[in-house]
């Protein structure tokens, strides 16, 4: 069937078997593979794009239902070259290590704070809960994610933990 | 923190992270090449089964479907390889021996079409009994292997290890203790549950067979890219050089991706037949049935001492649980937890731990690797003797540990010699740093408003950063890869004409930072600005053979490795700078990017010209060869013994079982640091990990060898919010074997959490009675056991 949406500002469209998933087509008919299969059962998170602006685990959307839609992943977020401030929170602060789930967990983490700019860290941690790390334990993740929701808001973010205590 | 120059023990922003965060980096599932094919598996339903037909008329009729492989097609490759071979896997089997058991490969055009074709073929199968169950499989009145008189494959004895005459007294004087009326005894037999290690890279393998180059290039998901390539190097009668393995962006590994695996020789063997590359990436379904799994210990730990906290003797009986096949480090995992079993004490020990064989899929390094199990075993019954003398667990530890003066090369009592350790220094730092009176005052002040709050504390040591190539000796080496060792660092240090440094190791990290850690080592030992130092790994073509990121030995033996070839590129640099500067080589500095006389800052040279003299053989002083690099293959000493103290504070909710964690506190010592940002981050995956242990996670077979948690719907990790704020600091006993002082810390975090979260809910339900809960401590188990104590 012939699907076509905006991928990343981009317009594109293709054939494709009915069930193709939309992280499938993502990866392998667009070669947009920041975009990661981590469980395929929407549980991991490594999948989330957003569509029309939601945060969505492309491992369980259809292609065909994306389309006419407005899709954007990791790799339209620094589109113009600068990194997104979720971006930099997480290399700032360590928010990554293997990198596999990054993708996914920054495209949570813009779309929770577009929801709420000013989260405690309770709330970090719900809005997250549907991204898995194995890595970081997600302690950096989410002073990655409250350093992002300083810039976003205009604000110094906080110092980073080695840097207060050194 | 983006300084250009980095002194070692600096925070340097990681170097690999752009390519990560912009979705730009490249895991093997990542890749396409032209003409590739896609690979899956028909896998084996049932645990023990003879294979009586398969019929592939209906996949091979399906369009885009090139070909499928039974075990009679590879029967000529033999089984797969393994460094502790005892029982080894077929790459295809005849006989299933667990769920999941690989029966036939699929090679077909997409993805899609080969796990169409995968369910198209029919499989007929002869079901014979099985056994799941470790300690039934103990009894052996269900053989796991024909030919085999007993499930049990090899039995680890300690006490100290390897010497006969030491157990006998080391028993005798347990016996001794337990016959004394003045003294005390608890026991406890305890589970340490099978864990799914679950990185969230799925594994995945890329093989392109070249032809006309008579070449393998194969990408893989994997810890171990040299041992890899010479087990396909010897499978296939290649020379080792005949097979460049890539492991560039590895997602994550956990010990997980510390395997050769039979899909890895598959993939091979069809793109060798087929002409064109063959890709698979594993399900996750297949993550839990067909990657290896951890831990699965049952045991009993048995404690006496004195009435006053001085413990007498410490045993551990048990049984391991190795699944169907032992991969890489199958059997030598437990002899890890033998390794590490009298932890920091004293007391005479005495450990015994059978490993048997079970129709499950094969356990073998997950992160800690056999040190999780045997500290949680130690601290677990420290804290139970503790209670049952009513003394502070803090003081008990305090007064059985090693003391520091006999450091370094104290002889534990499971009998092996400990590098460096200050036990009771870094204990002290962690109860004043955590607050531990404050939080005993907390936790009685909650208990008085009829809460259920616990504090536990634990001690850890650890071995890793193996380690003295002598280990071959002990039978550790990857000969059956045709690789010499297992435990060599090495380290490769290029200065370019331009003054720019490649640096090439043999490790193969998957998320542990080395490209930022290693050029922190070289910029700091050459005073070149980080950003002109470009780490490569996981390519065998382009490293010295080495053996990849595990046991947390990375810094301590490669680093150390890179760091020496660093110290002979600054020595030979010193004397090409003496040249240029007409100077003594002795009296040669180097800072900000060059080298200069001491005293005079300003009669200087940069790096670029110091490396274009060394490329420039016609303007060198006589007897001085071109080039500027060097190499270096490092054996330590020793291994090194990390340690550290752990503190939890926690709060259970007696109507639904709940744990809540109010505070996690960590006090490490890994010796000196590169790289406090990356340490820390180490730490905190490592504590999650082991809270995940206590809390959430466990394999589960039934009793027809069904895996019910082979999805993460079913097997539970620790999702953000049931994790806290880590608080760390650190202690800084440097190790004596190794030139940086490192010690390592990748696994640290899981080998000291477990136990900590499970002695603080433990500590909170005493009040009623409860003595010990299986881990996972999921709420209906708490809640159970919080009602069983009130009915006792």
């Amino acid at each position: 069937m012939h699907v076509s949406m905006s991928v990343n500002g981009a317009e594109v469209q293709a054939d494709v078997e009915p069930r193709t998933l939309l992280v499938h087509f993502l990866r392998e008919d667009l070669a947009l593979t920041g975009t990661h299969v981590g469980c395929e059962t929407s549980y991991c998170g490594a999948c989330t794009v957003h569509v029309d602006g939601v945060a969505v685990k492309s491992c369980t959307m259809l292609a065909a239902q994306a389309d006419g839609a407005q899709v954007t992943t990791i790799e339209g977020m620094a589109a113009d070259g600068e990194l997104h401030p979720v971006q930099e929170g997480f290399w700032e602060r360590h928010g990554l290590q293997c990198g596999y789930c990054t993708p996914g967990m920054i495209m949570s983490a813009v779309a929770l704070l577009a929801e709420n700019p000013d989260p405690s860290e309770d709330e970090i941690r719900h809005g997250i809960e549907g991204n898995l790390c194995r890595c970081t334990g997600y302690h950096n993740i989410v002073r990655a994610i409250e350093y992002a929701g300083a810039k976003l808001r205009g604000e110094t973010p906080p110092p980073a933990e080695w840097e207060a205590t050194t | 923190m983006t300084s250009t120059t980095s002194v070692l023990g600096g925070v340097v922003r990681r170097r690999e992270d752009p390519a990560l965060i912009h979705g730009r980096a490249r895991y093997v599932d990542d890749i396409k090449l032209a003409n590739m094919a896609h690979a899956a598996f028909v896998r084996s339903p049932y645990p023990h089964a003879k294979v009586t037909e398969i019929d592939a008329t209906a996949a091979l009729a399906m369009d885009g479907v090139y070909a499928v492989y039974t075990a009679a097609d590879v029967q000529h490759l033999g089984p797969l390889l393994a460094q502790v071979a005892v029982v080894s896997r077929p790459l295809l089997v005849e006989t299933a021996k667990h769920v999941g058991d690989a029966v036939a490969m699929i090679v077909a055009a997409d993805r899609y079409t080969a796990q169409d074709a995968a369910e198209a073929v029919f499989v007929d199968y002869d079901v014979l009994p099985s056994v799941t169950d470790m300690v039934k499989a103990a009894t052996d009145e269900i053989l796991v292997h024909d030919g085999m008189e007993s499930n049990t494959i090899i039995t680890w004895e300690g006490g100290p290890f390897g010497d006969d005459e030491g157990i006998a007294t080391s028993k005798a004087a347990i016996a001794d203790a337990k016959a004394r009326d003045d003294t005390v005894t608890v026991s406890l037999t305890m589970k340490n549950q099978r864990l799914i290690p679950t990185a969230i890279e799925p594994r995945s393998v890329l093989a392109d067979w070249n032809g006309g180059y008579g070449r393998f290039d194969l990408y893989s998901s994997t810890q171990i890219p040299h041992a890899l390539a010479g087990a396909v190097a010897k499978t296939f009668g290649l020379p080792y050089n005949s097979v460049r393995c890539l492991a560039q962006e590895v997602g994550g590994g956990f010990g997980c991706k510390l395997n050769i695996y039979n899909d890895e020789i598959l993939v091979c063997f069809a793109s060798q037949k087929l002409g064109r590359p063959v890709k698979w990436t594993e399900t996750r379904r297949e993550a839990a049935n067909s990657t290896i799994q951890g831990r699965g210990w049952v045991a009993t730990a048995t404690m006496v001492g004195t009435r006053d906290g001085e413990v007498l003797g410490y045993e551990l009986t048990g049984v391991c649980d190795m699944g169907a096949y032992t991969q890489n480090f199958t059997a030598a995992i437990p002899f890890l937890g033998v390794f590490v079993g009298s932890g920091q004490y004293k007391m005479p020990t005495y450990m015994k731990l059978d490993c048997v064989v079970t129709h499950t899929m094969t356990t073998d390094a997950y992160r800690g690797a056999g040190r999780p199990e045997a500290i949680y075993y130690l601290e677990r019954i420290l804290d139970a003797f503790a209670r049952e003398i009513d003394m502070d667990p803090a003081d008990v530890r305090r007064k059985n540990y090693v003391p520091a003066d006999q450091f370094p090369g104290a002889m534990s009592p499971i009998g092996f010699a400990m590098d460096t350790g200050d036990y009771e220094m870094n204990l002290d730092a962690a109860l004043a740093k955590a607050g531990y009176d404050d939080m005993k005052a907390e936790r009685d002040a909650a208990r008085a408003e009829g809460r259920h709050v616990g504090v536990g504390l634990t001690s850890y040591v650890e071995v890793c950063g193996f380690g003295p190539s002598a280990l071959v000796d002990l039978g550790f080496s990857w000969s059956e890869y045709g690789l010499p060792s297992a435990f060599n660092g090495n380290g490769v240090v290029r200065v370019h004409p331009d003054g720019t440094v490649t640096c090439v190791i043999g490790t193969g990290p998957s998320g542990q930072g080395h490209q930022t850690t290693w050029a922190q080592i070289i910029s700091h030992h050459l005073s070149i600005p980080i950003e002109k130092v470009r780490v490569i790994h996981g390519d065998t073509h382009e490293s010295p053979v080495g053996i990849g990121s595990f046991g947390s030995r990375s810094a301590a033996v490669d680093g150390s490795a890179t760091w020496m070839a660093a110290d002979r590129v600054r020595e030979k640099a010193a004397t090409l700078a003496a040249h240029l500067l007409e100077a003594a080589a002795e009296d040669i500095r180097f800072a900000e990017d060059g080298a200069h006389v001491a005293g005079s800052p300003y009669h200087k040279v940069g790096w670029s010209d110091i490396a274009t003299l060394a490329y420039q053989p016609h303007r060198l002083p006589e007897g001085i060869e071109g080039g500027l690099e060097a190499a270096v293959v490092f054996s330590p000493a020793n291994a090194t013994w990390p340690f550290g103290t752990h503190l939890a504070m926690v709060e259970v909710d007696a109507d639904t079982g709940d744990v809540e964690i109010l505070r996690y506190f960590g006090m490490d010592d890994c010796g000196n640091v590169i790289n406090p940002m990356i340490v820390d981050g180490q730490v905190h995956g490592g504590i999650a990990q082991g809270v995940g242990q206590a809390l959430f996670e466990e394999a589960v077979y039934d009793e027809d060898g069904n895996l019910l948690t082979a999805s993460l719907m079913d097997y539970l990790l620790p999702t953000a919010s049931d994790l806290p704020l880590f608080e760390l600091d650190r202690t800084v006993t440097p190790t004596d074997v190794n030139p940086m002082g490192v010690k390592g810390i990748g696994e640290a975090g899981t080998i000291g959490s477990a136990q900590t979260i499970v002695n603080a809910v433990v500590d909170a339900l005493a009040p009623l009675g409860v003595k010990h809960i299986e881990m996972p401590l999921r709420p209906k188990r708490v809640w159970q056991a919080i009602q069983d104590a009130k009915g006792a």
